[in-house]
């Protein structure tokens, strides 16, 4: 195939332990790090590793959002994407708009594989790759932990609540992908140098006239319930009787 | 008028109780009707199952061979050409639900609600953000369908009793060919589904090795609990990736959780958040794991796993 679109969103890194504002307005990023959503890094080197098959000749990475999203694309860049699409939004963008972007660029590109995380971890949604596929009237092989490419099909591996489901998908397709697809490389020094060079594209949103979706509103935020620190049990004869005295053995 | 749509969840054989939690999340919207639709190849023995549960008005079923793998690309379409009738769709947040849902949310043109942990009204609802770490109010617009998942862990199982009619429907729209199920590869075992356990015994790194897990099967077993890990002992190759618990893997809320040798990230503690009783056992007494657990036990795992074991007879 000729081309895989892979989406990197800028979220607020792993690590970082996200604190609600005091007066209940959103959520404290600011002078967090941020970082390209762990997912998205899998999604992009099962793309690398696919171009490096021969079986596809060029990888895009696709990022919508603010400008500083292109320190994500150039992370992309220099991990081995060929080439980078900024779409500006000067507002955070909903799931369906999302995907109605990716089809408008699908379409631009002619991109015969999409592939996505599974989801992202700011908003936990897990819905872009499905509605994409929806939309594009096309497969999804969602929570890939395997996926062996044969020709004009896939066959791909779906960590399940149940286990593994195997499924074939013909291409084009959406794939979104798990923890355990691949362990995503290291990006070296001259890495980051050679991607400086390589070609990052900035759209406007207002551009690609996308339609917009109903939008839902979040209107409150708030800090999670705690659950209170208990007790320590000295043995095993102490953590019985506690068990006992809450009626669970 | 609020009349919602609980898709069913299931294995041709038994409703899974993910769908029986739908339910009560849908019953606690007031006025609610609700019906429940069971897509599948063969219907019968599921329908009966999901008719049974209280607060539910009737069961639809649409019978077609391409339905017997519960294919997203195969059922959306159909739930879809359903919606007209229905305020609201809603389906669990398990890994079946978060696969399909939004893409019927698509397909009706709106965006679609992750993981509904309370209802604040017909349209209101509240969910988790940030591996839990936030809790936002989301309001959907009231002039169009409401597309959901129900956060499982946030509701007990809506209970049985009931005697809703079964009806049968023909849904007239093409299914697409370009998805095929293969085959579905389960860790067969006669332990509870971990989903449904009211027991789960948790391991994580501090195992060491997969043989060692034989220490969490053993205790497992005198508790009739099911296997719980971390995505660290996942990782290490200890147990198979289904037993994963968290922000990645699943979410639980079982009556009793012991996690052993697991240190307790944030990623881990969100998908356990709910549960009744949480035991931790690890020889770090600053573990974080120590801040959300009701009983804890500071000490070395393998002297101590085999000691309760044993002394739970």
């Amino acid at each position: 195939m000729e081309k895989i679109l892979v989406g990197l969103k800028r979220v607020v890194d792993y690590n970082v332990r996200v604190q609600v504002k005091s007066d209940g307005s959103g959520v404290d990023t600011d002078g967090v790090k941020m970082s390209i959503n762990p997912f998205d890094e899998i999604a992009l080197e099962e793309a690398l590793r696919i171009r490096e098959s021969g079986a596809a000749s060029e990888v895009i990475v696709v990022s919508i959002g603010s400008s500083d999203a292109q320190q994500q694309l150039r992370t992309g860049l220099a991990m081995g994407a060929d080439r980078a699409i900024l779409v500006e939004s000067g507002t955070s963008v909903d799931s369906l708009t999302v995907a109605r972007i990716f089809k408008a660029l699908v379409d631009r590109e002619n991109a015969e594989l999409v592939i996505l995380g599974k989801q992202a971890i700011d908003d936990d949604n897990s819905q872009t790759g499905q509605m994409l596929a929806a939309i594009w009237g096309r497969p999804q092989a969602t929570f890939a932990s395997e996926v062996v490419l044969d020709g004009d099909t896939a066959r791909v591996t779906r960590e399940v609540d149940s286990g593994l489901e195997t499924i074939d998908i013909d291409l084009p397709a959406v794939i979104t992908v798990d923890l355990r697809l691949n362990e995503p490389r290291y990006v070296k020094l001259p890495d980051i140098m050679k991607a400086k060079k390589k070609p990052l594209e900035q759209i406007a949103l207002s551009d690609l006239s996308v339609e917009a979706a109903p939008e839902i509103k979040t209107t409150a935020y708030e800090p999670p319930a705690g659950r209170q620190r208990g007790i320590m049990v000295e043995d095993v004869a102490g953590l019985i009787a506690a068990l006992k005295d809450k009626g669970l053995v | 008028m609020t009349k919602i749509l609980v898709i069913a969840e299931h294995n041709e054989e038994a409703l899974n109780p993910s769908t029986a939690k739908c339910v009560a999340c849908a019953a606690s919207i007031d006025g609610a009707e609700i019906d429940i639709a069971v897509l599948a190849a063969s219907a019968a023995s599921v329908a009966a199952e999901a008719a049974q549960i209280s607060s539910v008005g009737r069961v639809v079923t649409v019978e077609r061979a391409e339905n017997d793998a519960g294919l997203a690309a195969i059922l959306a379409p159909q739930i879809a050409a359903m919606a007209s009738d229905y305020s609201h769709l809603f389906g669990p947040s398990t890994a079946f639900g978060k696969d399909l849902m939004p893409r019927v949310a698509a397909l009706l043109g709106v965006n679609q609600i992750s993981d509904i942990m309370s209802i604040e009204g017909s349209h209101r609802f509240k969910r988790p953000i940030y591996a839990g770490n936030a809790i936002v109010t989301v309001e959907a617009p009231a002039e169009s369908i409401v597309v959901a998942t129900v956060r499982t862990a946030s509701y007990q199982a809506a209970e049985s009793g009931n005697a809703a009619p079964i009806e049968s429907a023909t849904v007239d729209v093409e299914v697409p060919t370009h998805t095929r199920f293969v085959e579905l590869q389960t860790g067969k075992s006669d332990r509870p589904d971990l989903q449904a356990a009211a027991k789960v015994v948790s391991g994580g790194r501090a195992l060491g090795s997969e043989e060692n897990f034989e220490l969490i099967f053993k205790l497992a077993d005198k508790l009739g609990a099911a296997i719980g890990s971390s995505r660290a002992a996942v990782d290490a190759g200890y147990v198979p990736p289904e037993t994963q618990v968290g922000q990645t893997g699943q979410i639980i809320a079982p009556d009793l959780y012991i996690a052993i040798g697991i240190s307790g990230a944030i990623q881990h503690i969100t998908g356990i958040k709910d549960a009744g009783t949480i035991v931790a056992i690890n020889k770090d007494e600053e573990a974080p794991i120590f801040e959300v657990s009701d009983i804890g036990l500071v000490g070395d795992l393998f002297s101590i796993v085999p000691e309760l074991t044993e002394a739970l007879g």
